[in-house]
């Protein structure tokens, strides 16, 4: 839903690829959204080039994604338009592409994981501006 | 030219409303200038934070209030 002068918006963004890390970025930004870490948005209305996607990226006070693997189509996507999003990468977090069972539990448990890390922001797998430092620069 | 003010109508959105018709003006434009406030319909241009305006259909501004001259720029562009 869109957000009216609240102030502090926080988008995030699924990678939500074919992989299953694909299928873990993507249950993981749902059960975040649903925990109301962050506000969950179309990565699809970036790529097609939809205004409001577009505008209301650039405009968030804060962008996140969530890709599954290291290729992070979802950060290069954002990038792309001029957004430097905190960039998680869940293959980064011991998650590996092709040999990764998607349950309820590891959704809960790298959704979990996350949020710790955003309250330690420096946890391996995220870069607070999408360089790939691991929040370490 | 089409301006739409899409905002459920908080204090922002009236400012971008009085902000927008204030460059209009000074343009000299004849613009048809609305407000839209049906959240599903602010849905269906895909924003997620407002205030937001779109000319012709285009969203430009998203989350903030631009002063006059940046919103001259926007519209004359």
């Amino acid at each position: 839903m869109a957000d009216c002068c609240s102030g502090g918006t926080k988008l995030l963004y699924s990678c939500s690829g074919s992989a299953d890390v694909g299928k873990l970025a993507d249950l993981v930004s749902r059960k975040l959204r649903d925990d109301g870490y962050a506000r969950m948005t179309c990565l699809a209305g970036i790529g097609a080039d939809i205004s409001g996607f577009i505008v209301s990226a650039q405009g968030a006070d804060e962008t996140i994604t969530v890709d599954g693997c290291a290729q992070a189509c979802a950060r290069k996507s954002l990038e792309r338009i001029g957004v430097s999003p905190r960039s998680i990468v869940l293959s980064d977090m011991g998650y590996e592409k092709g040999k990764t069972t998607v349950t309820d539990e590891l959704v809960r448990a790298a959704a979990g994981k996350i949020k710790a890390d955003e309250k330690t922001k420096s946890a391996p797998g995220i870069s607070r501006n999408g360089c790939g430092c691991n929040g370490n620069c | 030219m089409k301006l739409e003010i899409l905002g459920t109508g908080c204090a922002k959105c009236n400012k971008l409303e009085e902000v927008t018709r204030k460059a209009a003006h000074e343009l000299g434009l004849d613009a048809e200038i609305s407000k839209v406030k049906e959240i599903n319909k602010i849905m269906e241009y895909g924003v997620m934070i407002t205030p937001a305006l779109a000319v012709d259909g285009v969203v430009k501004v998203a989350g903030k209030v631009p002063s006059v001259d940046e919103i001259k720029k926007i519209i004359s562009k």
